[in-house]
C-alpha cells in the first residue's frame, strides 16, 4: 500500500515541479522583457486590417455530434480495459458478454454512418 | 559514493525530488534535440541546409531560438479572456511531462542493495494514466483558442475538439489488444490477472522465438501498431493532420495571439508530445529499451538499455518527420472519415479478431 501511494508522491512531485518551471520562466521572463503596449498592437489579429466584428462566432453542431459519439466510445473504453486484463480469469462468460457489447456498439456506429450523422457534406 | 546514492534512492521523498530532476532534465535536452533534428531532417529532404549556424551542425539552434523568446515582448491582445489566456500554456506542458514521467527509459540500476528505476513513477495504471493525460492536452488547445478572442484561434481550438477525440477513441481502442496479450502472457505461469504497468509490459517482451525474432509485441499486434502509429500522429496534430494550426488557412490555430514565452511553451508542449506518443509506441509494441548489449563490460552495458530507447524512439520520430515533408495536409471531411469510418471500425474488428483468436488459445475450442 505504501509503494502505491509513493508513485503518486512522485506524479505529484513532477505535477508541481513543471508548475514552478512554467511559473518561474513566465515570471523572470516578465522582469526581463521590454514592454510598449500601445492601441493598434493589442488589436486582435485579422491579417493585417482592423478587426470586423466580435472574435467569438457561432460553430457549427456537427463537432457536438462527434463529441457526443466520442462519449460513447470513450465509456466504452472504462469497461473493456478492466475486463481485457482480467479476462483469464472469468472466462468464458466474460468474452461473450464482451463480443455482445462490441457488436452493439459497432451496431450503433453503423446506425449513425447510415442515418448520414457522420457525413461532412450536407 | 555508492552509500550516499543509496541513501538518497531508500528515502522514498528525495528518490522522488532526485528523478523529477533527472527525467525533467532528460526531457529538456531531449526536446531541444528534437527541434533541431526535425528542422535539420526536412531541410534535408527538401534539398536545403537547414539550421547550422548556432553550435557545432546548429545543435544549439533551439537553445538560441528559446532565449530570443524568453526576452521577447509579449503581446496581450485587448479581448483576451485573461486566466484562461494565461493558463492555457501551463495546461498543454503539464499533461506532456506527466506522461513521460511513467515511461521507462532504462533497465533498472542496481547500487548497493537499493534497486532504482529508470522511470519516474511506476505506476501499476500506466496505460490508463497516459490516456487519461493524453485527453488533458485537449484543453489546452481548446482553451488557448477560444481565450484569444479572435476568428482564427476559435476556428483551431473547434477543429481541435473533434479531430483529438475523434483519434483518442481509436488510440484507446489500439491499446486494449495490447493489455489483452500481456494478461495472456502472464497466464502462462500464474493466475489470469494482467497488467497496464509499462514496466511490466516491457519485461513480457523480453525473449526471442526461432534465435532470432525478438519477443515484441508489434510482431502479434501490427494492426494495433499501424492504427495506434496514425492516431497518434493525428492526436498530436501533426502533418498531414495539422489542421488545427494550419498555417495556409487559419494563420497560426489556436496559438494565433500568443508570442514570446507563452508560445514557446505551445511549441515545446508539441514536441515534448511528439516524443511521448513515439516512447509510447516503443515501449508497447516494440520492447522499450531491450536490446542486446553485445556482452559490453558493465561499467558501459548500464547505459545500452537507454540507448536502444532512444535509437527506436527516434527511428519513430524520423518517421513523423518523414510524413511532415512528403504529405499534403487533409481536409476536415476527409480527417473525420478516416477517423470514424475506417480506424475505429477496424480497431473494433480486429479487437474481436483477435479476442476469439487468443480465446481459443487459453479456452480451447468450443467444440470439444
Amino acid at each position: 500500500m505504501t509503494g502505491y501511494f509513493e508513485d503518486y508522491i512522485t506524479v505529484a512531485v513532477f505535477a508541481a515541479f513543471g508548475a514552478l518551471l512554467v511559473a518561474v520562466s513566465v515570471g523572470a521572463s516578465a522582469l526581463l522583457r521590454p514592454k510598449n503596449p500601445s492601441a493598434t498592437k493589442s488589436q486582435t489579429y485579422e491579417c493585417g486590417i482592423d478587426p470586423v466584428g466580435g472574435g467569438w462566432s457561432q460553430t457549427h453542431v456537427r463537432y457536438y455530434i462527434f463529441a457526443l459519439l466520442f462519449l460513447i466510445f470513450d465509456v466504452e473504453a472504462v469497461f473493456i480495459f478492466p475486463w481485457a486484463i482480467q479476462l483469464e480469469a472469468l472466462g468464458m462468460f466474460a468474452l461473450v458478454e464482451m463480443i455482445v457489447f462490441i457488436v452493439i456498439l459497432l451496431a450503433g456506429l453503423v446506425y449513425a454512418v447510415r442515418k448520414g450523422v457522420l457525413e461532412w457534406e450536407s | 559514493m555508492t552509500a550516499v546514492l543509496e541513501a538518497i534512492f531508500g528515502n522514498a521523498f528525495w528518490s522522488a525530488v532526485v528523478k523529477t530532476v533527472v527525467v525533467f532534465a532528460i526531457l529538456m535536452v531531449n526536446t531541444l534535440f528534437l527541434v533541431w533534428f526535425e528542422r535539420r531532417v526536412v531541410a534535408f529532404m527538401q534539398n536545403r541546409i537547414g539550421p547550422n549556424r548556432a553550435g557545432p551542425m546548429g545543435l544549439l539552434q533551439t537553445l538560441a531560438d528559446g532565449i530570443k523568446l524568453f526576452f521577447k515582448e509579449q503581446i496581450t491582445p485587448r479581448k483576451v479572456e485573461l486566466g484562461m489566456y494565461l493558463a492555457a500554456p501551463v495546461a498543454a506542458m503539464i499533461p506532456a511531462f506527466l506522461i513521460f514521467m511513467v515511461i521507462p527509459f532504462g533497465e533498472p540500476i542496481t547500487i548497493g542493495n537499493t534497486v532504482v528505476t529508470l522511470q519516474g513513477a511506476d505506476l501499476n495504471v500506466g496505460l490508463l494514466f497516459i490516456l487519461a493525460m493524453s485527453s488533458l492536452a485537449v484543453y489546452s488547445i481548446v482553451l488557448a483558442g477560444w481565450a484569444s478572442g479572435s476568428k482564427y484561434p476559435l476556428l483551431g481550438g473547434v477543429r481541435a475538439t473533434a479531430q483529438m477525440i475523434s483519434y483518442e477513441a481509436a488510440m484507446g481502442l489500439a491499446l486494449v489488444p495490447v493489455v489483452l496479450f500481456a494478461s495472456i502472457q502472464i497466464a502462462d505461469g500464474s493466475v489470469g490477472v494482467g497488467t497496464m504497468s509499462l514496466s511490466r509490459l516491457v519485461e513480457l517482451q523480453q525473449g526471442s522465438f526461432r534465435g532470432f525474432i525478438p519477443g515484441w509485441f508489434v510482431f502479434w499486434l501490427l494492426p494495433s501498431f499501424i492504427i495506434f502509429m496514425i492516431a497518434a500522429v493525428a492526436e498530436t496534430n501533426r502533418a498531414p493532420f495539422d489542421l488545427v494550426e494550419a498555417e495556409s488557412e487559419i494563420v497560426g490555430g489556436y496559438h494565433t495571439e500568443y508570442s514570446g514565452i507563452r508560445f514557446a511553451f505551445f511549441f515545446l508542449a508539441e514536441y515534448i508530445n511528439m516524443f511521448n506518443v513515439s516512447a509510447i509506441a516503443v515501449t508497447v509494441f516494440l520492447g522499450g529499451w531491450l536490446g542486446p548489449d553485445f556482452g559490453l563490460p558493465s561499467g558501459i552495458a548500464w547505459a545500452m538499455p537507454i540507448m536502444w530507447f532512444l535509437l527506436k524512439t527516434y527511428a519513430l520520430l524520423f518517421i513523423f518527420v518523414w510524413l511532415r515533408a512528403t504529405l499534403p495536409r487533409m481536409r476536415y471531411d476527409q480527417l473525420m472519415t478516416l477517423g470514424w469510418k475506417r480506424l475505429i471500425p477496424a480497431g473494433l474488428a480486429w479487437l474481436i479478431l483477435f479476442t476469439l483468436v487468443q480465446a481459443f488459445r487459453s479456452f480451447g475450442a468450443p467444440w470439444s
